[in-house]
């Protein structure tokens, strides 16, 4: 089934949980809601299911209105993010309650539900725990009857709040994989809530990262962290060095320093004031070499403060002329840092492979003043 | 079967304290005649304030032998007095009973207008003294009060008859069973209700399927105390009773009369009987809150189980 939200709107209070949001979800696809806590990701999951009552807007499943259907009748799945498995019944009885509470005549036999029930524990790998009560399942296991749980209704739709939030990080690593295995053999239409990219960009088909209440970009895991449409999307996905300065003819001003800036980026509509992203990783570190002074050319110097080996990649710490409190970071691989054996203290000279412009404004301070 | 449940929840309880109540360290530790001092006086309180005047009610309930000691609680009037008693429990604890849960239901579970004042008001009996709560009564049903004429008029008895008792005693008792549910159900949150509803559960299926099992051991805690309280009762009922005797009175009505016409003997009799239900109803209240108190311990997440 696909699902679209048409200008979607819910306030608590003063509060604006989702503004204007207008969204289209494609059958069979799983996509994420990515951002932090507030944006509105949850309340959004919980408007598509029913669970909570817009203030404006509709939501569509198959082209039809479904704004006005009960819970009930929307014939979704919720994995909650806290499991709120039934804690007096045991992992078959929880499975079983969705078609036990059906309508007399819809309801199946007990054998038709035996049946199902050990069918869905088996595809959750849990069936051995079919006696067992919640109490007595690990965070992970309590995840996966969950999402049995779910499925016995034969949900059109798949809604997860979080799924792997409360878990340690390596259950959730695991649980991730196959999540997106389940979701590639059932291929129901799916939509997780996450705050965490990781997750996001690796489970999902679709991104949607969201702020405040809008949506700042929709794409696939490529295109968010890539391209990334705004700031806010620049700096939730990974890590970036962000430098402040003025667009000059030639590039970027910081403190008595140009970044030089292609001609494509120079012509785009910022102006002024600017701040600069840069990931660690496009990030080059280079040595003052006399003989080859043009190298240099648009660096800036500065000195390692730090190296970190963080697995296989280098983490190094660089002084930052604009401002000593943040220091600029780059990543290395052991390869280049091999190569290039630095040493703590050392002056060096850092240049930009890849940076994206934006205009300084609104997002810090809206942050501040909101 | 039972007993194997209750012995092995007991053990893993004092497991649970050990650590607290022996373990205590040397700079947490009391010099021995401090100790002493202070756990005699403890026990010394405790010993003339609730247990001698518990043993004092059965020893003179019995002073005169068996005999006169049943006799007394088969004579005509305390048996209209037990049966009075039971029968305002028997009203008034059910009711309280819907009442409290539908109350706790939706102070939990929704968000409303007035939902403080609602909270106040059934806290309500817990701050007026009983008496007034009787005298509440008699000034809207009484003989000069608001419904008063409009009463004799159809010839409705309430005050001096048993609806009296009844309304004085569901007065007092309104607050137990919400009192003891509210912070329960708040703290279960709404979970695993909007997980049935999302699974199709009707609103009637929720309740039966997931609420109430979720609070079944904290709602048998309120109606033990609920009844305690409701067979109990005696300010509130002494004002709208009437005191005729065989007719309204309550058993702790009756020991009043009894003792007040110097029937020592027979007053603590019937005392008594009030007495040993309170001991039975403690003893309930402990398997029960060994009970919860097992659930509780099994809700402790175990996520070394895995694998």
């Amino acid at each position: 089934m696909s699902i679209s939200v048409h200008n979607i709107g819910k306030r608590f209070g003063a509060f604006t949980a989702l503004d204007n949001i207008s969204l289209d979800f494609p059958q069979g696809e799983l996509v994420a809601l990515l951002g932090p806590s507030g944006c509105g990701k949850t309340t959004l999951l919980r408007v598509i299911a029913g669970l909570e009552r817009p203030d404006e807007g509709k939501v569509l499943f198959d082209g039809e209105d479904a704004s006005r259907r009960d819970v009930r009748q929307r014939q979704v799945g919720f994995v909650f993010q806290h499991y709120a498995l039934f804690r007096h019944m045991t992992v078959f009885e929880n499975v079983a309650f969705g078609l036990r509470v059906k309508k007399r005549h819809e309801r199946p036999s007990n054998a038709e539900i035996e049946r199902k029930v050990h069918e869905l524990l088996n595809l959750v790998q849990l069936d051995w725990l079919a006696d067992r009560y919640p109490s007595q399942l690990s965070g992970g296991q309590r995840q996966r009857i969950a999402l049995a749980r779910a499925l016995a209704v034969e949900p059109k739709v798949l809604l997860l709040d979080e799924p792997f939030g409360a878990l340690d990080a390596k259950v959730r690593k695991e649980l991730r994989r196959w999540l997106r295995r389940l979701h590639d053999e059932l291929h129901i239409t799916s939509i997780f809530v996450t705050h965490d990219q990781e997750e996001a960009l690796e489970v999902a088909d679709r991104v949607v990262v969201m702020n405040k209440g809008h949506i700042e970009q929709i794409g696939t895991p490529n295109e968010v962290y890539s391209k990334p449409a705004t700031q806010f999307v620049y700096g939730f996905l990974g890590s970036a060095n962000i430098f402040h300065g003025r667009i000059q003819e030639d590039g970027l001003a910081i403190g008595d320093h140009t970044l030089p800036l292609d001609a494509h980026t120079l012509e785009s509509e910022v102006d002024g004031d600017a701040v600069a992203y840069a990931r660690p990783h496009d990030l080059e570190i280079i040595r003052h070499d006399p003989a080859n002074p043009d190298q240099e050319e648009g660096g800036i110097p500065s000195k390692v403060q730090r190296i970190l080996a963080i697995g296989t990649l280098i983490r190094v710490e660089l002084e930052n002329p604009a401002n000593p409190l943040v220091p600029i970071e780059a990543e290395l691989t052991r390869g280049q840092f091999d190569e290039l054996k630095l040493e703590e203290g050392e002056s060096v000279i850092v240049r930009t492979k890849n940076v994206r412009i934006f205009p300084k404004i609104d997002y810090l301070a809206n942050r501040v003043s909101v | 079967m039972a007993g194997s449940t209750t012995m092995a929840t007991t053990s893993t309880l004092s497991l649970h304290q050990a650590p607290g109540a022996k373990g205590g360290s040397s700079a947490t530790t009391e010099p021995a005649f401090v100790c002493w001092l202070l756990i005699g006086s403890a026990l010394a309180f405790l010993t003339l304030f609730l247990f001698v005047p518990l043993v004092a009610v059965f020893v003179e309930a019995l002073r005169k032998g068996f005999g006169p000691f049943f006799a007394a609680l088969v004579e005509p009037d305390a048996v209209s007095a037990i049966k009075l008693t039971l029968i305002t429990a028997a009203i008034a604890v059910p009711l309280n009973l819907v009442f409290g849960v539908s109350a706790a239901w939706a102070i939990a579970k929704f968000q409303f207008r007035g939902k403080q004042f609602l909270i106040t008001l059934i806290d309500l009996p817990f701050s007026v003294s009983p008496v007034i709560a009787g005298l509440i009564y008699v000034l809207i049903f009484g003989a000069n009060g608001w419904f008063g004429t409009y009463l004799q008029d159809n010839d409705i008895k309430i005050i001096f008859a048993v609806p009296g008792i009844v309304l004085a005693t569901i007065f007092v008792t309104f607050p137990f069973v919400a009192r003891e549910l509210i912070p329960l159900m708040e703290a279960q949150g709404s979970e695993e209700e909007e997980a049935a509803r999302v699974l199709g559960a009707n609103g009637f299926q929720i309740f039966w399927k997931v609420t109430l099992p979720n609070i079944k051991w904290g709602l048998i805690y309120g109606v033990i105390l609920c009844n305690a309280r409701a067979m109990g009762e005696f300010g509130a009922v002494s004002v709208v009773s009437g005191h005729i005797r065989g007719l309204t009175n309550t058993l702790p009505l009756h020991v009043e009369i009894l003792y007040n016409e110097y029937n020592f003997s027979a007053a603590f009799a019937t005392a008594s009987l009030l007495a040993l239900l309170a001991l039975v109803t403690l003893g309930l209240k402990s398997i029960v809150e060994w009970r919860s108190a097992k659930l509780i311990d099994a809700d402790a997440p175990t996520e070394n189980i895995q694998k």
